[in-house]
């Protein structure tokens, strides 16, 4: 801002706090939902303040789920999303950063072909080839387990692309220096390589996180016991078609609880995150 | 840029590489083969047998008003997710960069919608907006809006819309602000002192130098209308109310999951990749080759 | 510490294109050898070839009478300092200097007093906690220099270490290096585009020119006798002055009717064309009627100390060193007589000096 225009310095605030005030308003007719009692939301209009069912709300989904449609627990639900969160997180991670590393600091035959064959997992998301990896999955006998909720989605390469950007911009007389210090490539690895990646892996973890714990097609195919569902398809089963029928004070209550986690890291990470997600996509 | 040869083994990398290209090929490369495999077969009534049948999938695709409905619907969908979600996110950016003080905390404000899933999203926007109970619904009766997304397809293009848009406001935000702080200030500096006025300034300089970022969300934006908007689909209308919001990815799961016609869905998942695979080389043609300043 | 040979080094990258034309050299144990030349004339890629982080495509390199061609960079004993210091960010000082020693499994109190030793001929003891962000360029190039003192090689390579400091710095680090190598007298390569570095320095300088070796000798040596038109060039700053002229009579008309008497001894088998070369330094400023060169004065350069004067023969710029107070004004005409004994002669063909 180079003129000093109060007026127009108003203006972005206000435009800003409309934003703001627009993004929220869902979150917080979700969670004053989630306190009433189902005649108060059938009621309409529904109050726009919190009532008093907060725990017997939440109470009833962590422990029972809801009376018409999906009665799993909503416990075990979240508990599902959390392992499929972090074992994709981390299994993403830990296999491109190895990745990545063999391909920026190695010559060797195929490195190209591997590279390009990795690579190409970029462009095609997993609903694309939807049909045939439930396949897949199915003959390996992994349906309805966490294997099988984590495994597929490990395949796409955003995080060895991201590394391999990174990888290129470590000054290569760093390596050459431990080279004559006398470090082989895990050394090399080890000590200098994954201390300087500490940030990005920080950043991936949220953005991959995110990734895991939102996944919606996969997790609705892969599964088919309740005790497997995730949080998120959970929610989907409890919405009994027809709203009216619905128990919508329990669907928002873990509607709260499924976007809590996420949202959390999100905030809470938000200097890595961002950096990060800047750093991904270009 | 190629780093020099630094490391010399004839076994390591392979290790290294092991873990993902193996993930990659069983549950990529296997997987989307199998896809275009059967979009060449038809298989019978029980799922027993299939016979390759050339592109007669294909052809029936193309002689299928439904799968030309669908096209339409997703170009409309997709088309409105991304302009509105650019165009938003761009106006929310350019004042976040004006503020000095709360710039943090707007910033943290408006990002987290980014953690919701999709279907969340959509399954919050159907509660506010729903026929009966819905809070806004009950504002729009006031105002003599009649509204029922269940009947009326075009209000459930807009629910769909705004559930999508809402959550990716963030994301593209986020690309708008890094591209706008990434702008040197000396250069905003030099309009001003040759007399351009804040608007004058924005349209001249500063949205021509934002055109990378802005092409690059274009695309994704695309891409995230056309495939992570699944969710929101699913867990609102299903496509419905008849197939008014059945994008191209709904239509594909549609029809291999419920419809059991794999050859047609896997026919649709092929072309799907193809559309995809445009469009990333289209990106990645016209982004990497950034603009130098 | 040991001596390093190299013989009929030659380096290519795509096949057939040779980026070093066969270089021999011997270094002998405990020398200070320079490395210098203009950008790209592969001194960094010899240097590189020594310490094995290129391959060599022709010749062998031995270092303490072992041939190193194929051996990895951590078994030749050779410690390196890079331009760009090279630390790793994320470790302290005391951990950079020691992580070579760590790695050969030395024990702890060996690296202590090692370290401790280096830091204390470097002045780095109230650093050793610190991380490189926190250090300035000198600094962290005495850190860099410290990681390879402690580890007691056989020889030194410097890759251009000075070029990332500013010119005081340069001049300090300058006098610190020669102080360290009368130290701990190690064989020492030191590679720089930079003469006045190389002829500090240098015990014995290598001059190198698009992958060729023009000349190897001491700093005088070379400066009193370059052995071609380059290294004249190259070497002495300001640079020589270069007169080319057709040879008539055994004397070399430069233009402006200045005629230079070829010396005896080279008479026989001058070429046609020759280039007459004198260093600024050995004009001599004279009087009226002597057998000088005179030219209109066009600017001056006032250094301080001394001033430089800058004018032209014919079509060729020439620059006389006079005192700081002594320049002539702009304009008048200046003559210069040239000393005796410091004309160089060179074939303008073949750029090489002339030989008897």
């Amino acid at each position: 801002m180079v003129e000093n225009r109060p007026f127009l310095t108003f203006v972005a605030h206000a435009v800003l706090i409309a934003g703001v005030v627009v993004v929220a308003f869902p979150l917080w007719v979700t969670f004053v939902a989630s306190t009433l009692t189902y005649e108060q939301i059938a009621n309409v209009p529904m109050p726009l303040w919190p009532g008093d069912q907060f725990l017997a709300n939440y109470g009833q989904v962590l422990t029972a789920g809801s009376t018409k449609g999906s009665a799993a627990p909503v416990s075990t639900m979240l508990f599902n999303s959390l392992v499929m969160a972090v074992v994709v997180a981390v299994g993403k991670i830990c296999i491109s950063i190895v990745s990545a590393f063999a391909v920026v600091y190695f010559r060797f035959p195929l490195r190209r072909f591997i590279f390009w064959m990795i690579f190409v997992t970029l462009m095609l998301p997993i609903e694309v080839r939807i049909i045939p990896t439930f396949k897949v999955a199915s003959d390996l006998g992994i349906l309805d387990s966490y294997l099988g909720l984590t495994l597929p989605l490990i395949a796409s390469a955003t995080a060895t692309f991201l590394f391999r950007q990174f990888f290129m911009t470590i000054p290569d007389e760093l390596a050459e220096a431990a080279r004559i210090d006398g470090a082989g490539p895990m050394r090399f690895f080890v000590d200098v390589v994954l201390p300087l990646s500490r940030t990005n892996v920080a950043a991936l973890f949220v953005i991959l996180f995110i990734f895991g714990w939102n996944q919606y097609l996969w997790p609705l195919l892969i599964t088919g016991q309740e005790s497997m569902y995730t949080v998120v398809i959970g929610i989907k089963r409890m919405i009994v078609g027809g709203d009216a029928a619905t128990e919508w004070q329990l669907v928002m209550a873990t509607a709260m609880l499924a976007l809590m986690p996420p949202a959390a890291v999100v905030i809470l990470m938000q200097k890595w995150f961002v950096k990060g997600l800047v750093e991904t996509e270009k | 840029m190629e780093k020099r040869v630094l490391f010399r083994s004839s076994w390591l990398p392979y290790l290294l590489v092991a873990p993902q290209v193996a993930v990659t090929v069983i549950f990529f490369f296997w997987p989307a083969s199998q896809a275009i495999y059967y979009a060449f077969q038809l298989q019978d009534a029980f799922g027993l047998e299939s016979r390759f049948v050339g592109l007669a999938n294909f052809q029936d695709l193309f002689h299928d008003d439904r799968y030309f409905e669908s096209f339409k619907t997703t170009a409309i969908f997709s088309g409105l997710v991304a302009c509105s979600g650019i165009g938003i996110s761009l106006v929310l950016a350019t004042m976040a960069d004006r503020v000095v003080r709360g710039a943090l905390a707007y910033k943290t404000l408006l990002i987290w919608p980014y953690a919701v899933a999709p279907a969340i999203a959509g399954v919050l926007w159907a509660f506010i907006f729903a026929p009966s109970i819905g809070i806004v619904t009950y504002a729009l009766q006031k105002l003599g809006i009649d509204w029922n997304w269940i009947i009326n397809g075009d209000q459930a293009m807009l629910l769909v819309v705004i559930a999508s848009v809402w959550k990716q406001v963030s994301y593209n935000f986020l690309f708008f602000l890094a591209g706008l702080q990434s702008i040197p200030k000396s250069l905003i500096e030099a309009a001003a002192i040759d007399g351009a006025g804040p608007f004058r300034r924005f349209w001249s300089i500063v949205f021509p130098l934002l055109s990378p970022t802005t092409f690059f969300l274009l695309v994704v934006n695309i891409v995230y209308a056309f495939f992570d908007t699944f969710g929101v689909i699913d867990a609102t209308t299903q496509g419905g109310p008849a197939t008014a919001t059945q994008i191209l990815v709904y239509k594909v799961y549609y029809d291999g999951v419920k419809a059991a016609d794999l050859g047609g869905s896997s026919a649709q998942s092929v072309l799907l990749m193809i559309i995809v695979i445009a469009l990333t080389a289209v990106q990645f043609r016209f982004v990497e080759r950034k603009v130098q300043y | 510490m040991a001596d390093i040979r190299l013989q009929g080094v030659k380096k290519s990258y795509t096949k057939g294109i040779l980026v070093i034309h066969g270089v021999d050299a011997v270094i002998a144990d405990g020398e200070f050898i320079v490395i210098v030349g203009p950008s790209g004339c592969g001194k960094s890629t010899l240097l590189r070839m020594i310490a094995g982080l290129e391959t060599i495509t022709e010749g062998e390199i031995s270092i303490g009478g072992k041939v190193v061609n194929q051996v990895e960079p951590k078994d030749r004993n050779i410690a390196m300092v890079f331009q760009n210091y090279a630390l790793y960010p994320h470790m302290s000082v005391y951990d950079n200097m020691s992580y070579g020693l760590r790695i050969r499994g030395f024990s702890k109190p060996d690296i202590e007093t090692r370290v401790q030793r280096a830091a204390k001929i470097l002045e780095l003891g109230p650093f050793l906690a610190r991380k490189p962000r926190e250090l300035s360029g000198g600094q962290r190039q005495r850190v860099a220099m410290g990681r390879a003192i402690v580890r007691e090689p056989a020889a030194f390579l410097f890759d251009e270490p000075l070029s990332n400091l500013d010119a005081k710095l340069r001049v300090q680090m300058r006098l610190e290096i020669q102080k360290l190598h009368r130290e701990l007298g190690t064989t020492s390569i030191f590679v720089t585009h930079d003469q006045v570095e190389a002829m500090t320095l240098a015990d014995r300088m290598i001059v190198m020119n698009a992958g060729v070796v023009e000349q190897v000798g001491a700093p005088m040596a070379v400066y009193d006798a370059p052995a071609s038109l380059f290294v004249a060039g190259f070497i002495g700053s300001p640079a020589m002055n270069f007169l080319p002229g057709s040879v008539r009579d055994g004397r070399v008309d430069v233009g402006d009717g200045h005629l230079i008497a070829l010396p005896q001894p080279l008479l026989e088998r001058a070429p046609a064309q020759v280039t007459v070369g004198i260093r600024p330094e050995h004009l001599v400023a004279c009087a009226e009627g002597d057998d000088a060169f005179t030219f209109p004065v066009e600017t001056i350069e006032a250094l301080g100390a001394d001033s430089m004067v800058h004018g032209k023969v014919g079509a060729t710029p020439l620059v006389a060193r006079v005192e700081g107070h002594a320049a002539p004004a702009i304009g008048s005409t200046a003559r210069f007589a040239l000393m005796p004994g410091r004309l160089h002669f060179f074939d303008t063909v073949t750029g090489r000096r002339l030989v008897p």
